[in-house]
């Protein structure tokens, strides 16, 4: 966007396919998300909410930790497309890695998994990757208290 | 495809392209050519502006062709604006406008005049107290939709306009989303400027008009040609003047049977979704609305989430909020209509039209249900709330 000068052999990279807005991938973890609902609080080793203030997206993620690897990871959203389709990928990208990977998922890696997003979108899947490390963050909390 | 986002735009209608034929294969002369075949390209705008004057109430020589509802909003601030502004600064609007006019006014702000943004009632209807209460001595205009593009809430234009007139201020409308939807003639508002565009009217894109009252005072925006009384330079878009005129008198022909038809399948729509799904609500449901539009704001879950929902099934509808736009905020219209950022996020706006029928408000309902019930198990405000 910045460079306005070259745009010669700039690929169109707000779109991701010729028609669509969403892509397949993205269209297909709104429609049928991963790893919706909530882990039942005897099982919740860790839980994360957090919003998105500037469009009023909320998320909430549930974690099972077993031996220091994410068993079970759940989630309800409350937002756009965008923002369920990246909080599902996202947990699909966190189940069964161990807490150091998982907290070394980024943005850019749910945009890659789903094979890109709207420009405008991008903002969504940091909602998930910030939900996640709250869980993380969390987990880590109960485990220093026990 | 079931297509309900009538307010974005229309198809063109068979008859309305069969009449801009010509004007693309055979009579694509220039208006302002000095031969022949230039003069009938002239004759065919000139007819079109006769046609349209005549389901407006008008002259022909008050109605200045433009490209679009958006540019014949800017030609009227602006123009005004520029005309007047020894006389005074400061604009009248609403807080429920078409960004149109809203960033227009804004642009207006950013060079020295002064603006009052009017708010609305509950309903989505323009305070008559306040518009009045924020007239001053050196108000310049008043610029008041007739229905709001989101909800369809009818504003009281005659009123305003009387208002704004008693007070010797110039008054414009914009009768985008009105024109071709309500029995009444234009010309009857009784508005200096009005603003109406072809392609909400089953005619085609780039063709619009601003009526301007006779001796209206409006400054040229667009400088060039001598086109449009000087008022609007640029060569006309014939075919889409041609066809604007014929999708006109279309609308005029059938704006009764019309009406009443969406209007029944608009409150069949309204009743199917009220049984069958929780936690909605109609907005502006109790004032006075153009037939074919209906904003519903459905609790928990978001409006651009139910428009795709929607989409995968191939049902195009919008949403109230702009987030789709690339707007994070919710809907200015519903904001000040009172509704939460969250509920206002929730909404969606369907619009009916010519090609609606009974079975496609059935399965939008059928559609509604599911997805509405699909999206709050996803959600996380909804656990929240109960």
């Amino acid at each position: 966007m910045e460079d306005e000068s070259d745009n010669s052999n700039r690929e169109p990279e707000v779109l991701p396919g010729p028609v669509l807005f969403y892509n397949e991938v993205v269209i297909d973890h709104f429609m049928n998300p991963r790893n919706v609902g909530e882990l039942p609080e005897a099982e919740t080793d860790g839980f994360g909410l957090v919003g998105d203030p500037s469009c009023g997206d909320q998320m909430k993620l549930w974690i099972a930790v077993r031996d220091d690897r994410i068993a079970r990871v759940a989630f309800k959203s409350f937002g756009c497309p965008g923002a369920i389709a990246t909080s599902s990928m996202l947990t699909a990208l966190a189940e069964g890695k161990s807490i150091e990977d998982a907290r070394r998922i980024t943005d850019d890696d749910v945009i890659e998994a789903l094979g890109g997003i709207p420009e405008k979108k991008r903002h969504c899947s940091l909602l998930g990757v910030r939900a996640l490390q709250a869980a993380i963050e969390d987990w880590e909390k109960r485990r220093a208290r026990s | 495809m079931i297509y309900l986002d009538h307010n974005a735009t229309t198809p063109v209608d068979r008859r309305v392209f069969e009449a801009m034929v010509p004007f693309f294969q055979e009579r694509w002369g220039n208006p302002s050519s000095p031969y022949r075949f230039g003069n009938q390209a002239r004759a065919a705008v000139e007819l079109a502006r006769k046609r349209i004057a005549d389901g407006f109430g008008c002259k022909p020589t008050e109605l200045v062709f433009c490209s679009s509802g958006t540019e014949s909003d800017n030609l009227a601030l602006r123009g005004v604006a520029r005309a007047l502004r020894s006389k005074g600064n400061h604009i009248v609007t609403s807080a429920i406008e078409h960004h149109a006019v809203l960033h227009t006014c804004k642009a207006l702000e950013g060079e020295g005049f002064q603006v009052t943004y009017v708010p609305v009632t509950s309903d989505g209807v323009v305070d008559v107290e306040s518009l009045a209460g924020s007239l001053r001595n050196d108000t310049v205009l008043v610029s008041v939709m007739h229905a709001n593009n989101e909800t369809g809430v009818v504003q009281p234009v005659e009123e305003l306009a009387a208002l704004a007139h008693r007070r010797g201020v110039l008054f414009h409308t914009d009768a985008v989303q009105s024109a071709g939807k309500l029995p009444r003639r234009l010309a009857d508002l009784g508005a200096d400027l009005v603003t109406f565009s072809a392609h909400k009217l089953y005619g085609p894109k780039g063709a619009a008009a601003l009526y301007v009252r006779e001796g209206t005072p409006l400054a040229s925006v667009t400088t060039g040609g001598a086109q449009e009384h000087g008022i609007r330079a640029g060569t006309e878009n014939v075919a889409g003047i041609v066809g604007f005129a014929e999708a006109v008198a279309l609308a005029f022909e059938k704006v009764e049977s019309e009406g009443g038809r969406l209007r029944a399948l608009r409150d069949r729509l309204e009743r199917g979704v009220t049984s069958a799904v929780r936690g909605v609500r109609i907005n502006g449901a109790t004032a006075l609305r153009v037939p074919n539009t209906s904003s519903l704001s459905f609790e928990d879950i978001d409006g651009e989430s139910i428009v795709l929902g929607l989409d995968v099934q191939g049902i195009c509808v919008s949403t109230g909020s702009a987030c789709s736009t690339g707007e994070p905020e919710p809907s200015h219209v519903l904001r000040a209509m009172g509704l939460s950022p969250r509920d206002a996020q929730g909404t969606i706006r369907v619009s009916l039209g010519h090609e609606t029928r009974e079975e496609h408000i059935d399965t939008t309902v059928r559609a509604l249900k599911e997805t509405v019930a699909r999206l709050r198990k996803i959600s996380s405000v909804r656990g929240a709330a109960e």
